[in-house]
């Protein structure tokens, strides 16, 4: 499946690439807004970057395996994020990953049957007051017991 | 320690995110001082005079770090802004960033007129999306009202700034490793020197510097260095947000002047361990900083203090935990922090984090080795000093002080190959137990 920006996207890159003195700068930016439309950096989007900014696909390819935030498949079509780190291991993370894993059905890094939710753990997100927290796709949830975990995904509407 | 709030005063208040709130109570005014009666050379002296400390955890005396960029440079100079925020343990830029992000532009124009710089970026951490979008708004009002733009408050310097996320990788907190990510590259730290103040982005002088450090420039010039100096201890000038997480009665953010003792911000601002139980171990400045037995709380929360005590202030995040965390549990959570997250480009730091994280997983699940204690410590001892970045000692200096500190915890795993803890736990609370 080839990949192109939307024309909205175009521009918002082109006025990207515009603020650094190289034009590889724009990378990152680039790829958050193709992740942003497709869901994924698929091997068709590390093609298509690599061309509009002149870098090697290699390049590109070593960039996407090497932040975390890049999916290199579909998640779910939401994603959880749950903190592992010291302050929310120190809350009771790890109960909540059993119910995580319990309620979802999919294991860590796999995708609920139904398609709606993938999760995964993660290093600190800065957000150690509300631990142990989540990022559900872009906000955070803190505090989390069993029953709050529960209530958030009931709210989850799509 | 009395109550100032040269930070935090906004916290909570949404409406200091809008522009003309912040103008109404005295934002900008700062800039404006600088821009219209100040030169840049005496905005530098009265950054030296406050004694301001790089708050993103190395406390580098800030002043100074701008003095390293040449003043004649035929290339442009940049500002870098890290908000990469990402020492397990901290969320301090985060608050900024969320309740008052134009305490940080305002902090921006302050350094980049010192400094002569008219373009800079916001390094932010991918995750931090809203916080992103806030701040993006900051940024499109203050271009609007002329604030920010060719001409910065109507005076004849001209300041641009562009928000530049990151996609999720700890190193990219590591300044030289920021940069590398800003030019669209995996982040690998560089060998220095040169140092980024000569050679940085796009190999042009660069200042880097915290969210925090940045943000405290406002109150600076307009109160003057040697007031802000006066708020702090000897040579950790001002306040600072001491992020307060763990088993602790009130988490959170809390602004003191530098040098307040530990004991007084867990258990008065903290309100305590959770439960009242006893407190057994502290780590000061994110999992970077070596821990602190319960006995050693009452040092004076500063830079110097903790380096004195062998361990760092870092970057503010302040860990409590209490009697019933195993240590060596908490060891291997931040182990498999560093594994994970080691860029892979040193051997020390690639192979040492991995056999670290190892050897304590051993030690937890009870499958430890007869050596194992040794063999951490000869580990850990083989990574300090001996790679680029500062990672691969941030990783093996806290094995050290587990090991030393709560020895005989470890012992116990090593030997009877199950946790004290636990046990005691188990048999200390036998009804509770059973209700459960
Ligand atoms: C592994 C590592 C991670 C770091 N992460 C951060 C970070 O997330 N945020 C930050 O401001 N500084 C971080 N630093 C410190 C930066 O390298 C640098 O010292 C700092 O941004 C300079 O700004 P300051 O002088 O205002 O503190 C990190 C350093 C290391 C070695
Ligand atoms: S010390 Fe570790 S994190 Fe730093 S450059 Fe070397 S391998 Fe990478």
């Amino acid at each position: 499946m080839s990949f192109e920006y939307t024309p909205e996207n175009l521009t918002k890159l082109q006025e990207m690439v515009g603020r650094y003195r190289v034009k590889r700068a724009a990378l990152l930016p680039a790829l958050n807004l193709a992740q942003q439309q497709l869901g994924y950096i698929s091997p068709e989007v590390e093609d298509y970057v690599a061309g509009l900014l002149n870098v090697p696909v290699v390049d590109v390819h070593e960039v996407v395996t090497f932040y975390t935030l890049y999916k290199q498949r579909p998640s779910g079509r939401h994603h959880i994020r749950l903190c592992r780190n010291i302050s929310c291991w120190l809350r009771g993370s790890e109960s909540i990953e059993g119910y995580l894993n319990q309620s979802l059905g999919a294991g860590e890094g796999e995708v609920s049957q139904d398609g709606r939710f993938s999760w995964e753990k993660v290093e600190c997100l800065g957000a150690c007051e509300i631990a142990p927290m989540l990022q559900l796709d872009d906000d955070y949830y803190g505090s989390l017991t069993r029953e709050k975990v529960e209530e958030i995904l009931k709210n989850v509407k799509d | 320690m009395p109550i100032v709030k040269l930070l935090s005063e906004n916290f909570g208040r949404r409406e200091a995110r809008d522009i003309r709130w912040y103008r109404d109570h005295g934002g900008y005014e700062g800039a404006r001082k600088c821009l219209f009666e100040l030169t840049p050379e005496q905005v530098v002296q009265e950054v030296i005079d406050s004694n301001l400390r790089g708050l993103g955890g190395a406390g580098f005396p800030t002043g100074r770090k701008w003095t390293f960029v040449p003043q004649e440079s035929k290339k442009p100079k940049f500002l870098v802004v890290n908000a990469d925020e990402g020492e397990p343990g901290t969320f301090k830029d985060r608050q900024i960033l969320t309740w008052d992000p134009h305490r940080l532009l305002e902090g921006m124009m302050i350094c980049c007129y010192a400094v002569g710089i008219h373009t800079a970026f916001i390094y932010i951490r991918g995750e931090y999306v809203r916080p992103a979008e806030i701040l993006k708004q900051a940024m499109a009002d203050a271009y609007r009202e002329g604030v920010l733009g060719p001409r910065c408050l109507g005076k004849d310097f001209t300041l641009d700034i562009f928000v530049h996320e990151g996609a999720g990788a700890y190193i990219c907190g590591e300044e030289s490793a920021l940069l590398e990510s800003l030019e669209g590259k995996k982040g690998w730290p560089r060998l220095r020197p040169p140092f980024p103040a000569i050679e940085g982005l796009f190999a042009c002088p660069t200042v880097i510097n915290n969210v925090e450090t940045l943000s405290h420039l406002p109150r600076i010039v307009v109160n003057g260095g040697k007031w802000f100096a006066e708020v702090g201890s000897p040579r950790n000038g001002g306040t600072r947000l001491f992020c307060l997480s763990g088993n602790v009665k009130r988490p959170g953010v809390y602004e003191l002047p530098m040098g307040t003792p530990l004991r007084e911000l867990i258990y008065e601002h903290g309100g305590g361990m959770l439960d009242d139980k006893a407190l057994k171990a502290v780590i000061p400045g994110g999992v970077s900083a070596p821990v602190l037995a319960a006995k050693e709380i009452d040092v004076p929360l500063d830079f110097d203090s903790l380096i004195k005590l062998g361990s760092m202030l870092g970057s503010g995040g302040v860990v409590a935990m209490d009697e019933d965390v195993c240590m060596v549990r908490a060891l291997q959570v931040i182990s498999h922090f560093f594994a994970h997250e080691s860029c892979g480009q040193c051997t020390p730091c690639r192979e040492g984090t991995g056999w670290l994280e190892k050897i304590v997983t051993r030690l937890v699940e009870g499958q430890a080795y007869s050596q194992d204690l040794p063999n951490l410590m000869r580990v850990a001892g083989n990574m300090i000093g001996t790679s680029i970045c500062a990672l691969s000692d941030a990783a093996a200096l806290p094995v050290r002080s587990f090991l030393h500190k709560f020895n005989s915890e470890f012992e116990y795993h090593a030997q009877h190959r199950r946790c004290d803890v636990e046990e005691r736990k188990a048999t200390a609370t036998p009804l509770a137990r059973s209700a459960v």
